[in-house]
């Protein structure tokens, strides 16, 4: 997957894939990561233990164009809305599109999307599903 | 078996061709489903090689293939003890009480993610996580409150903690004491199973050497201290769970073993000082013939390294005394009552390979952490098994099965081969400072979710008979106070505490941990002031320096 720059190079999609706080399931991220790859994109992946800020920081550093955040543990609600902020604060908002996955209890999809959450995918979600859903958000 | 032999070919002949002829088999070849081991299609005599007792021998006796003990559960059921732990401490001890209501016959305690990792409850890490995924433990007074009404003589606890678990067994130390029971006399096990922290569970502190330092204190103090106590459980649960098939995380597991033994010797004890109270805990699946004949595999596999490799003389020190659970990732979201079928055809196969405590994972997995019910129904699939199937009223009840004893060679083989492996790259500690575990870990993880994908592997509701419906599932509710119970409890503590003898306690673990003395009688001292899980982790952080993942 690949669009061309305004200068007329080609930049291949970018997509940081980050763990936050302690929880430390990160089987989903990893394979995911590596799936993505084989897809022929470009993918960062965080490792664990980041917070808010180094994820937004990594985010703008590596100039990506979408962030996945894996949550295994239930923290999402507390982490999430921190990182739309940020993004918001940086005025990448609406450039950088944020998805969310793992144990993500339905009553919260509805809250996820009011703040800016792209899409968010439960446990059973198949690879293929995420890497198309990604593709068409990426344009 | 000259005799089978020519029966044999004569019913390939007579029999075998003209019937697959009009009725051919529904693949055009069968695996195992996660060592991928290719499987014939009849196993007759001439598949065992004679030799009863090299082999299989009798239970309770070299090499312990039939099981550890020599009436297995004719004598007493494996311990029924589900993982369990929420919240605040009171929320906790409620729920163990009631476990044990419900007929559980161990306690098992799991820890929140800050404890885990040596925070305490209002450190910014902590956000989100205080009480989540088990209790928060802050100070001694939050363990007692855990252990309230629990006479720890007369129970057996077992508490899923690595990286802090020096001070988690202190306080258990210190509540024992407490409650007037000799220490000598404290039986249960701590996990304390640093080197599967670092490549699939990540609950990690320390770096690694100084982490093996606190590993080997443990054991060195228990084993002088407190021998009843299983000092360490070496796992290939969370191998699995990561992704690693059957054969590569038992391996893994063994090679971990042996690095905690070579160093447990390096302090200069023998190893049948201490191996009698190594202990193991692993995962079970779905493929039921293949779990059963790894369990008995891995016991063979054993007693003979410990005999031949490491001269242990002690028959318990061969005998391979391992705790087991279904495994929690193999549990879907879509159709979850169908875990429950899953988790008790996983618990038979635990049963069947002969372990001596097991749980089952909540029906309610992939949803949150399980809600009571779905542990009530963990220990009732567990008595539906003991006391309804007759399948624990005779030792090794599959042994001889011509198929069993086959795959129980192949596994016992193939981890073998995959454990010199390890050893030919260095050991454990090399092939997990250099990757290897992780590498291998992720690429099995990976080559099976395409295995699903591709509905090579098949999982009922998830790949295969799908249903379109969400289903109704009432699913534990964290309480939201949790982390101000949390707060509350630790500001109580640091009040009541008698500060400078705290600052006392830790300056004196800090000396010895720059002496390399055994630190476990100084975090001992440290947690009977009140000092914190964050302010004990804390000195040691700053002494040893914190992991770093690669």
């Amino acid at each position: 997957m690949s669009v061309p720059r305004r200068d007329g190079s080609v930049k291949r999609k970018r997509i940081l894939i980050g763990k936050l706080g302690l929880d430390g399931h990160d089987r989903g991220a990893k394979v995911l990561a590596l799936a993505l790859r084989d897809a022929g994109m470009e993918v960062i992946y965080t490792g664990l233990r980041q917070t808010p800020e180094t994820i937004v920081r990594t985010a703008i550093d590596e100039d990506v164009d979408l962030i996945g955040l894996s949550f295994m543990s239930g923290t999402h609600m507390v982490f999430v809305p921190k990182i739309m902020k940020l993004l918001e604060k940086e005025g990448i908002k609406e450039e950088v599109k944020v998805v969310v996955g793992g144990t993500i209890p339905t009553k919260h999809l509805q809250t996820l999307k009011e703040i800016g959450v792209a899409e968010v995918f439960q446990v059973g979600t198949t690879i293929r599903e995420i890497i198309a859903r990604m593709g068409q958000l990426l344009g | 078996m000259k005799e089978v032999k020519s029966s044999l070919s004569e019913w390939e002949k007579n029999s075998l061709k003209p019937w697959i002829s009009k009725h051919p088999e529904r693949e055009s070849e069968f695996k195992t489903r996660t060592a991928g081991i290719k499987v014939a299609r009849l196993y007759t005599p001439l598949d065992l090689e004679d030799s009863y007792t090299d082999k299989l021998g009798f239970p309770g006796a070299f090499p312990y293939t039939r099981g550890i003990y020599a009436t297995m559960y004719r004598g007493r059921l494996w311990t029924i003890r589900q993982y369990a732990g929420y919240g605040t401490p009171r929320e906790t001890n409620q729920l163990f009480r009631k476990l044990l209501s419900w007929g559980q016959t161990g306690l098992s305690l799991a820890f929140d993610l800050p404890s885990q990792c040596g925070y305490d409850s209002d450190h910014t890490l902590a956000e989100g996580e205080v009480g989540r995924v088990g209790v928060a433990i802050n100070t001694l007074r939050d363990m007692e409150e855990v252990f309230e009404g629990i006479p720890l003589e007369k129970i057996s606890t077992s508490m899923t903690i690595n990286a802090t678990a020096p001070i988690m067994l202190a306080m258990y130390i210190a509540i024992g004491e407490k409650q007037g029971t000799n220490i000598s006399r404290l039986s249960g096990t701590v996990q304390n199973d640093i080197l599967k922290e670092v490549v699939a569970r990540n609950a990690w502190m320390l770096e690694l050497e100084p982490s093996m330092k606190l590993a080997v204190d443990i054991i060195e103090y228990c084993t002088r201290h407190m021998p009843n106590f299983n000092h360490i459980s070496i796992t290939d649960y969370h191998f699995r769970e990561a992704g690693a098939d059957s054969v590569r995380a038992a391996a893994f597991m063994f090679a971990d073993a042996m690095e905690y033994i070579r160093w447990t010797l390096k302090r200069g004890l023998g190893v049948d000082d201490f191996a009698s109270q190594v202990s193991f805990f692993l995962g079970s699946y779905m493929d039921i013939l293949e779990e059963v004949a790894r369990f008995r595999a891995m016991r063979r596999l054993w007693a003979r390294a410990m005999k031949n490799t490491l001269y242990a003389k002690d028959p318990r020190s061969l005998q391979f005394r391992f705790a087991a659970c279904t495994g929690g990732s193999m549990f879907t979201r879509q159709e979850p009552t169908l875990n429950l079928v899953r988790g008790a055809l996983s618990l038979l196969a635990i049963v069947l390979g002969g372990a001596q405590s097991a749980w089952v994972s909540g029906y309610d997995e992939a949803y949150e952490i399980p809600s009571p019910e779905a542990l009530r129904f963990g220990v009732r699939t567990a008595q539906i098994i003991g006391e309804e199937t007759n399948v624990a009223n005779v030792v090794d009840p599959v042994g001889g099965s011509y198929f069993i004893e086959w795959l129980t060679d192949e596994m016992e083989t193939r981890i073998q081969e995959e454990i010199n492996n390890i050893e030919s790259r260095g050991g454990a500690l090399e092939c997990i400072r250099n990757g290897y575990y992780q590498n291998v870990i992720s690429e099995c993880a990976y080559q099976w979710q395409k295995s699903v994908e591709t509905g090579e592997t098949v999982i009922v509701g998830q790949n295969r008979y799908v249903e379109k419906e969400e289903p109704d599932l009432k699913t534990y509710e964290p309480d939201p106070r949790r982390r101000k119970k949390a707060l509350e409890n630790l500001a109580k503590a640091k009040r009541y505490r008698d500060r400078t003898r705290v600052r006392e306690k830790l300056a004196h673990l800090r000396e010895a941990a720059e002496g390399g003395k055994n630190l476990m009688p100084y975090i001992i001292d440290a947690v009977k002031e009140l000092a914190t899980v964050g302010e004990i982790s804390d000195t040691l952080r700053d002494v040893y320096g914190e992991y770093r993942q690669r």
